[in-house]
């Protein structure tokens, strides 16, 4: 049941984030604290919270300022990063391409893992959804909001209590990324693809610039694509539903 | 002045690759086999950005054991999340856990 209006779909969409928001807060605040460490101001930190707005890059972003990296290199390190989102992008596409450049650019803006994951499941049971981007918005929203808040608690904790970030609030990240991909982890190529990548990230982790991490990704796609052949009596992958 | 011009950089790359195929919309076209390719990409991802932070939090070698707090919570929250199939459960025995076993370590 599709909400049945703008307000109702917004309203739903921030409140089916909330899991997302409780595991994004930890996440948020160690990044407010680690920022304090990386020789930049606090009003550096809250800048890139609101104009970048993708958690893992700015973790990195102030991993590589504190060691004194080059600009460029950060921004590379920031493209291959961020590049999964293209890809999200084109996995929700279909049910955004109707809409206005001003409401594609928002949305666009306010992609995140987490909004993503909310996202594919959402058009999954309504594909059809009037006010689809309301709930999108909401989803969009409750995480940017959600990233500012925690971004300034961690700012000033981190400047009051600086041994915080040796806590380990990172974890946050792991146990929301483990309540995504659990539940698609159902069907063989799905799970061949996640070990594979998981496995190859970790075997790779030391290489510069985050090479590592894209191998694994190209990697576990490739093995899923290479055991979904076996299966393509399959009714349908849950992205063919949408119309071409 | 430098780290301020590095960070709208960044935002101008992170903008541009998460708006730029929602505003060319149907001047791109994908190919059966690159949305089944795409249908693989967020559980690599995620998978990949979290399984060294699971098995090697420090960085250096492999933790497979129980002073590991990282390992022993991200097990628990894979077992609450296949049971459950619910996230907020998941997410929040994980961190309870987390924090829990840590503290447990330290005594």
């Amino acid at each position: 049941m599709p909400h049945p209006s703008p307000l109702s779909s917004f309203i739903a969409g921030a409140r089916d984030t909330l899991p997302m928001l409780i595991g994004a807060a930890p996440f948020g605040m160690i990044f407010g604290t680690l920022v304090a460490t990386a020789q930049m101001h606090a009003w550096q930190g809250q800048l890139m919270s609101l104009s970048v707005f993708a958690g893992s890059s700015q973790f990195i972003a102030v991993g590589l300022i504190a060691s004194h990296t080059g600009m460029l290199v950060i921004w590379l390190a920031t493209f291959i990063v961020n590049l999964r989102h293209m890809l999200y992008a084109a996995t929700l596409m279909p049910h955004v391409r109707h809409l206005s450049q001003r409401w594609r650019w928002l949305l666009g803006f306010l992609l995140t893992d987490e909004t993503f994951a909310v996202m594919d499941r959402y058009y999954r049971y309504h594909p059809h959804a009037q006010y689809g981007h309301w709930y999108f918005l909401g989803s969009g929203l409750a995480m940017y909001g959600n990233w500012q808040c925690w971004t300034l608690i961690g700012l000033l904790f981190g400047a009051i209590f600086p041994q915080l970030q040796t806590l380990g609030l990172d974890f946050a990240m792991v146990a929301t990324f483990i309540a995504i991909v659990v539940p698609q982890l159902i069907r063989l190529p799905h799970i061949a693809a996640a070990a594979t990548a998981g496995g190859v990230a970790y075997l790779l982790q030391d290489l510069p610039y985050k090479l590592g991490l894209l191998a694994a990704i190209t990697l576990g796609v490739a093995v899923g694509l290479l055991l979904s052949p076996l299966r393509t009596s399959d009714k349908t992958t849950k992205i063919n539903t949408e119309q071409t | 002045m430098n780290i301020t011009l590095t960070i709208i950089g960044m935002a101008v790359i992170t903008v541009f690759i998460k708006a730029v195929i929602f505003i060319l919309g149907d001047r791109v076209a994908f190919s059966t086999l690159l949305k089944k390719a795409l249908s693989f990409v967020p559980v690599t991802v995620l998978t990949a950005i979290i399984t060294p932070m699971i098995l090697s939090p420090h960085g250096k070698g492999m933790e497979l054991n129980w002073h590991n707090p990282q390992l022993v919570a991200s097990l628990t929250a894979v077992i609450v999340c296949v049971t459950t199939r619910r996230q907020l459960p998941t997410i929040i025995i994980g961190l309870l856990v987390f924090f829990g076993w840590q503290f447990l370590l330290k005594q």
